[in-house]
């Protein structure tokens, strides 16, 4: 005769165990989370706060500071220097942000297509992206030296007189702009032929079938399905162009005549250099909140873009 | 003629982007693309391969208007120079073990923070978590003078230690690997509970082998964020024995400014690492770097 099979039957854990139970599981979290929570915070939050209170106090680093209200933020108002700096930062920001897009659209555009060598062309091209702003700074320095860099040389087989290059104060900013070009430029690349590649082939097939031609599609059809990646590479690019700092200090120290001083250059000096950590933070303030509003606006753009990208499939 | 100037990549791009006629394309043994991409890749190449050519060049032939385009004899004076005389081998050194550190404290905290936010449940998380997001959002200009005051009160200043605990574990790596193993399937980990196992060795014999990609992510971007960063260190540290590659180089340069050979050779020792890393992993680089924009 076949035994039937017996029921199992699981007895109910003790409220209380259950209880101890979670309670240990809370301990075990806490651990993982704790170290991670601990330097973050101790070096996110903390300092945050720090540094506004600096911003109201003259500190130099070593000994005691003292309050000083406004008298920070007054004098960045009226100073020239820091003028200057917000004015070098912005024309930075101006050109190399729309430049270094254009220039990877284009050239995603060129590489998104089967032949022979792209997967070479996009190494080339990508590959100063990875290289410091420093070994940049100190290579281009060298190519670019007045006397006997390559590039017055090259420019003395074409007949073109030398040039100052990064000592001259009215060239200096336009190539720490050039030399960023080179260097971020793949970056946008390889995020527009990421993009590029995921536009729907079913929707360029069919624009096609109801007689696109191809410049058409282009302008109709991939360009706007590229426009949250655009969103994101001009907020993307424009808070890395807001914070240059390493090329300048490597290039030219914020010269010549103060014509590449940008704002974290300005923030670095007073702070660390001129021991006015006092109103380098004010400055730092300054750039936050700049860099804030910028996040901020760039973010509602996007909410607009897709409430109207989904309106355009609903 | 190298790339100082935008104007290049524009104009010959915009001049393609007019339809070619398909007869005129059938006559190229090769696609037409070429004419324009070969001249563009190489431009973004010179500079690198003059980096390179120029470390092994004399200083003679450098000095001299207009140089040598080509070494006469591969002088390796330069490398002789900052292997010998300066202090090169111990920056490298240095650089290593910060970089190193902060890959593996990036790892292994980044993924215990990131697993206790995305599995388990305590008090608080919510808000934590929150709060560690929101620092990602602070530019480090405004952390860094009370960071070095910080720094400068745990008496780190001058030493490694004040480059490895900040970037020790990053809010980034935290993100996203929480992110990476929400999106794990949950039964796995249950399978393994209920066989008895502890949340540690879930994490590591479940979770783990499954998360390589974005482990391989938070450590590239740890290494080039760590290896390549100036600014911290030209804070933190005065002391030349404690010098990171890419401060040892700028103060070299400003010391050894016609000694271009030599600065060279040292350049490329500071470029070097990444580049091997990064024609070894070209893939895993790129898609790390895209994904970690396109998900802030």
């Amino acid at each position: 005769m076949s035994r039937l099979p017996s029921p199992i039957t699981i007895e109910r854990p003790h409220p209380d165990r259950r209880r101890r139970k979670r309670r240990s599981e809370a301990a075990t979290a806490w651990t993982f989370a704790a170290p991670s929570a601990v330097i973050i915070l101790g070096l996110g939050v903390v300092p945050v706060v720090w540094s506004l209170l600096l911003s109201f106090q003259a500190n130099n680093l070593v000994t005691p500071s003292h309050w000083t209200g406004l008298d920070n933020y007054r004098a960045l108002a009226e100073d020239p220097r820091f003028s200057e700096a917000v004015r070098n930062t912005l024309l930075y920001v101006v050109l190399y942000v729309p430049l270094s897009m254009v220039a990877g659209l284009m050239l995603a555009h060129a590489l998104n297509r089967r032949i022979r060598l792209v997967g070479l062309y996009r190494t080339l091209i990508f590959v100063p992206f990875v290289i410091s702003a420093t070994a940049q700074g100190v290579l281009f320095s060298f190519i670019l030296d007045p006397d006997f860099g390559a590039a017055n040389a090259v420019l003395h087989h074409l007949g073109i007189s030398s040039q100052g290059f990064l000592t001259d104060p009215s060239q200096a900013l336009l190539v720490l702009v050039a030399i960023t070009l080179w260097s971020g430029t793949g970056f946008c690349l390889v995020v527009y032929l990421a993009a590029l590649q995921d536009v729907p082939q079913s929707l360029i097939e069919a624009a096609i079938l109801d007689g696109a031609n191809r410049r058409q599609v282009l302008r109709y059809v991939t360009l706007p399905t590229l426009s949250p990646v655009s969103v994101f590479l001009v907020l993307w690019q424009t808070i890395n162009a807001l914070q240059v700092f390493d090329l300048v200090y490597v290039t030219t120290k914020g010269g010549p005549l103060g014509s590449t001083t940008v704002i974290v250059y300005f923030i670095w000096e007073q702070a660390f250099k001129n021991g006015a950590a006092g109103y380098g933070a004010a400055a730092a303030y300054v750039l936050a909140v700049v860099l804030g509003l910028t996040a901020a606006i760039l973010r509602i753009v996007r909410r607009r873009e897709r409430r109207s990208l989904e309106g355009a499939t609903a | 003629m190298t790339a100082t100037s935008a104007p290049p990549y524009a104009a010959p791009t915009v001049a393609a982007e007019a339809p070619t006629p398909p007869r005129g394309r059938r006559r190229l043994p090769f696609s037409p693309w070429h004419l324009l991409l070969l001249p563009l890749s190489l431009l973004f190449a010179v500079p690198l391969i003059w980096l390179l050519l120029s470390s092994v060049m004399s200083n003679a032939e450098i000095n001299r208007f207009p140089p040598a385009l080509w070494p006469s004899h591969f002088d390796f004076g330069g490398y002789r120079y900052v292997l010998g005389n300066a202090m090169f081998p111990r920056w490298f050194a240095n650089s290593l073990i910060v970089s190193v550190a902060t890959v593996a404290g990036n790892l292994v905290l980044g993924t215990l923070g990131g697993y206790a936010f995305a599995r388990m449940r305590f008090t608080g998380s919510r808000l934590l978590l929150g709060m560690m997001m929101a620092t990602m959002a602070v530019p480090f200009q405004l952390t860094m003078i009370p960071t070095f005051l910080v720094m400068k009160e745990l008496g780190l200043i001058d030493s490694l230690g004040a480059l490895i605990v900040p970037s020790l574990v990053t809010p980034f790596a935290v993100f996203l690997l929480r992110q990476f193993f929400l999106s794990l399937p949950r039964e796995l980990e249950e399978a393994a509970w209920i066989d008895g196992c502890s949340r540690l060795r879930t994490l590591c014999q479940v979770v783990l082998p499954l998360s390589r990609p974005a482990l391989s992510t938070v450590a590239v971007l740890t290494f080039l964020s760590t290896w390549n960063d100036l600014t911290w260190p030209l804070i933190a540290i005065n002391q030349e024995t404690q010098y990171t590659l890419q401060l040892g180089l700028t103060t070299f340069q400003g010391q050894h400014h016609t000694n271009w050979a030599a600065v060279m050779a040292g350049n490329v020792i500071t470029v070097l690492p990444v580049l091997l890393a990064f024609l070894a992993a070209q893939k895993t680089f790129i898609q790390s770097i895209t994904s970690s924009g396109l998900k802030g």
